[in-house]
């Protein structure tokens, strides 16, 4: 394997919210086994040490699963690769001397807080709206009361992986937020715990989604090709049923 | 001042129940008057949050992410465990209070460790009515497996993602009192200053991490769930924000700090790959119920993994310690790894690293189950091994999916490379057993506090602590605090309390960008991180540790003579907030070369190389050590030690054996 490489880095900088961005071309030594978010820790030292300021980026724990970091690289959210997160794409998915365009999520909803960085609150509020179960703690009964058939369970699980990242937003041209929505709202409508707040969740969820400024899905599927965990375009099709029947019976 | 643990009176397994009759509450109506803030919003910090809000409190909650959905608890791995006895292999609340207190080796009180023992069964009822979605069988009861440490499946878990669940349910109950108006969430702000006024912590100063500005916070009690501080050591599996800023800010407004040096190593991390390495990646310790460690027999033995023989690989953790094998706490099995490396038995181009192997187990454990199951007769190996891959997919797949990605190698065909890294501190904020630490009015849960782990904490026992913490704990303790604080009237902040504390926090962020030296915030990090992984890492010895004092005091000296930190304090600026945390660690460090350097014993993740057994163990000395310290800060970088005795009455405490 080669040990070093050079990539030419065209990055989106822009001050802060209000200020008009632009890119800025970097080049940037680095290696195949540097993850990209090492890339860029390289391209601020290096712009630290000339006296120029750093790229601002989201990035926390950086395996994969805080959903933090949020790169539109190539055109691509979280890059070339499938069902990864920026944190874990590596420089061997590029080749030495390729020119890299990076910008951040693009959304109304998710409007840029300093270059690359942008904010998600829009996705807290929907979760406030209804993504929950009304248990205040200790009320619980024993946790084996009742049974739950493995694969119900199993398929829950898999909605309930979403990170809340936010690429489903940047993928889509509509920038909806159905793919995060309808996970949230699949895991809880197949659970029976779910079962009292089925109807009012999925309402409440929707109606927050469209006030924050998403927009409406017309079925490209480009959410979920580019999510890093795989939540299926189904969950699409089950917030649909699920809000049609919650909306029948006049909810 | 004298250290008051506050452990009720009477027998153990009355003490919880008998507190909860007889604490002081705070009626419905009081409680709305009532403030109180929490900093961090992982497992304790949301739970806490969440549940103090349903009783009526008004809850005010800071992260220093965008959202309090990507605190790091989100990123625990294995699972949780819990004394439910779903498995009839003979668990029990005692057997659960008894193995952590040895796995601790004998440094946890008992009183807090019952406790946890108590309301562990209580977690994960409150976790699946939230919908956390546990791995289940096929009849839909909950599923188990084991961790290190333990000889009962009590562990449950959702996939390798457990603590993502645990804390979507934590968080989910937290958003859901945010929609009610219970609790003003503030993403993306950083505690910098404890407010204390009259000796009582009255508020904090946190600083807009978006806009620079430095705000205050009026409470009448302030909870820290800031989590651990394992980013000292520059490298770790923690987060790169996760800091010690909140709780190192406590210590210097009065709160002691417990057993520093605890340190926890995680024997199954991805090894180092370069210099440029910003973090380390875990690889559950759940993998160690199927993989197998071993190392060649023959030093510096380069021939590929699957071309070396049984007969010549040493699966020295079952070689060592037969009742457990690859099961013993991570302490012990951290410390062979290093042995066995430091003695010329590495693997991998760094050397630094063992093997973790899943064939055996998944041609014979589960290849052999799956082909009986499906009526294959005289299976070969290649079917074996197709159908062993199948379940360990299942069991383990986003893990096995995760290694790849890092180092390019497939571990189901070639055995992964693990080695130790950081991962944990069981020492954090000394708190007596009702959470409070020695500022009335403090409280210090979950990661940050010292309590329930002793010197070596076993898997899924911090999810089990955060949530205990957070849930059931606190929102009784306090209240013990606040029925004293009904009369109380919300203190303007204004008052010169917070004008002051604010003035500190600002000097500190002038002098930051004052300095305009030539060095990144980044590569003292780095140096600091170096020094403590040499010096106070997985051994420690006297001649290194007084090394490693002087060494820190001497970066620490230069940092503020030529850090350099770029842009304003009026603005989003990463790198300004990356000073704080690292100024903060290289005080952090120095103390806890101080601590390890105190405590003139071995036990649990704390190995000073002076005193081990002649088979190379940990060698307590219960004569001198069996106690708590618990560190008062002084004046600038001068610390006094206290202690605290620990008691034991319900176990007889012997030299720790997982042979």
């Amino acid at each position: 394997m080669k040990h070093s490489m050079k990539v030419n880095l065209q990055v989106w900088r822009q001050k802060n919210a209000q200020a008009q961005g632009n890119f800025e071309n970097y080049s940037v030594e680095t290696n195949p086994n540097m993850s990209f978010l090492e890339m860029f820790d390289v391209l601020n030292e290096q712009l630290i040490h000339d006296g120029k300021e750093p790229v601002a980026f989201d990035h926390d724990c950086r395996e994969g699963i805080c959903g933090m970091c949020s790169m539109v690289i190539n055109g691509n959210p979280h890059g070339p690769k499938q069902a990864i997160t920026t944190c874990q794409l590596h420089m061997r998915s590029f080749n030495d001397g390729d020119t890299i365009v990076v910008e951040p999520w693009r959304a109304n909803a998710f409007p840029v807080i300093k270059d690359l960085s942008v904010n998600r609150s829009s996705f807290d509020r929907i979760i406030a709206s209804g993504g929950f179960v009304s248990v205040n703690t200790g009320n619980a009964v024993d946790a084996n009361n009742i049974l739950i058939p493995k694969d119900i369970a199993d398929e829950a699980f898999e909605a309930a992986t979403c990170i809340g990242c936010g690429a489903c937003v940047s993928a889509c041209k509509n920038a909806s937020a159905m793919l995060f929505v309808g996970a949230k709202v699949t895991q809880l409508s197949l659970l029976p715990q779910g079962q009292a707040e089925r109807q009012s969740r999925v309402v409440a969820m929707v109606n927050q989604m469209d006030a924050e400024g998403f927009g409406a899905c017309t079925n490209t599927g480009a959410c979920a090709a580019e999510c890093p965990k795989g939540i299926p375009l189904s969950v699409i099709a089950t917030l649909n049923r699920e809000y049609t029947s919650a909306k029948l019976n006049g909810k | 001042m004298k250290l008051e643990s506050k452990i009720p009176e009477g027998p153990i397994s009355e003490k919880w129940t008998k507190f909860k009759s007889m604490a002081p509450l705070v009626n419905p109506a009081n409680k709305r008057h009532i403030e109180i803030i929490v900093v961090g919003t992982g497992l304790a910090g949301a739970s806490a949050a969440a549940s103090l809000a349903e009783m009526g409190y008004k809850v005010s909650a800071f992260c220093f992410q965008d959202s309090p959905r990507r605190a790091h608890s989100i990123a625990a791995q294995g699972g949780i465990n819990a004394a439910k006895n779903y498995q009839n292999d003979g668990d029990s609340v005692f057997r659960l209070f008894y193995d952590t207190i040895k796995g601790g080796d004998y440094r946890a009180r008992e009183g807090n460790v019952h406790r946890l023992a108590e309301v562990s069964t209580s977690i994960i009822d409150q976790c699946v009515a939230q919908g956390v979605p546990f791995a289940r069988e096929y009849g839909g009861t909950l599923s188990n497996r084991s961790f290190g440490g333990t000889q009962v499946q009590r562990t449950f878990y959702a996939a390798g993602q457990t603590g993502q669940q645990l804390l979507l349910g934590a968080y989910s109950a937290l958003e859901r009192q945010v929609g009610l108006g219970n609790v003003k969430m503030h993403n993306r702000h950083e505690m910098v200053e404890v407010v204390t006024i009259e000796g009582k912590a009255r508020g904090i100063i946190a600083r807009n991490l978006v806009t620079g500005k430095l705000e205050r916070f009026f409470s009448h009690a302030v909870l820290l769930c800031t989590g651990g501080y394992g980013n000292v050591f520059y490298l770790s599996t923690n987060a790169m924000g996760s800091n010690v800023t909140a709780a190192w800010k406590a210590h210097k407004a009065g709160a002691y700090f417990g057993n520093p040096c605890f340190t926890q190593i995680h024997p199954t991390c991805i090894p180092v790959s370069g210099h440029y390495q910003s973090k380390l990646t875990l690889m559950s310790e759940s993998l160690r119920n199927d993989g197998r460690i071993w190392v060649p027999k023959k030093q510096n033995d380069d021939r590929h993994p699957n071309n070396i023989p049984e007969d010549e690989r040493d699966y020295y953790l079952e070689r060592r310690y037969p009742a457990f094998g690859n099961l013993v706490p991570r302490d012990i099995a951290s410390r062979a790894a290093k042995e066995r490396c430091d003695g010329g038995y590495g693997v991998g181009p760094s050397k630094m690293a063992v093997y973790l192997d899943f064939k055996y187990n998944m041609m014979q454990k589960y290849g052999r189950t799956e082909a009986s199951k499906h009526n294959i007769e005289n299976p070969d190996d290649a079917t074996l091994l197709r159908l062993g891959q199948e379940v360990v997919k299942e069991k383990y797949g986003n893990l096995f999916d995760m290694y790849k990605q890092i180092t390019d190698e497939d571990p189901y065909e070639v055995p992964m490379r693990i080695y130790p890294a950081v991962h944990y501190t069981m020492g954090g904020l000394w708190v007596d057993y009702n959470l409070m630490t020695t500022v009335p009015g403090l409280y210090a849960l979950g990661e940050a506090n010292f309590s329930d782990h002793g010197a070596n904490r076993l898997g899924a026992s911090a999810l089990m602590q955060g949530l205990a913490d957070g849930y059931f704990v606190i929102p009784l303790t306090i209240g013990s605090y606040l029925s004293g604080e009904i009369h109380t009237k919300a203190i303007p902040t204004s008052h010169e309390a917070f004008e002051a504390a604010e003035n500190r926090a600002n000097e500190r962020i002038q002098n930051f960008l004052n300095i305009k030296g030539t060095r990144s915030v980044e590569s003292y990090h780095r140096e600091l991180g170096l020094i403590m992984w040499n010096k106070c890492g997985m051994a420690r010895n006297e001649k290194g540790l007084n090394e490693a004092i002087a060494e820190i005091r001497a970066l620490r000296e230069d940092f503020y003579k030529n850090v350099r930190v770029p842009g304003t304090d009026k603005e989003f600026n990463p790198e300004l907030d990356k000073a704080g945390r690292v100024a903060d660690f290289l005080e952090l460090g120095e103390l806890m070369c101080i601590d390890a350097l105190n405590r003139n014993e071995s036990c649990g993740g704390h190995f000073r190389e002076e005193y081990q057994t002649e088979d190379g163990e940990a060698l307590r000395d219960d004569e001198n050590y069996k106690n708590v310290f618990a560190w008062e800060h002084t004046e600038n970088n001068k610390w006094e030690l206290h202690k605290e005795e620990l008691i034991y009455e319900n176990i007889k405490i012997q030299q720790r054996s997982y042979k």
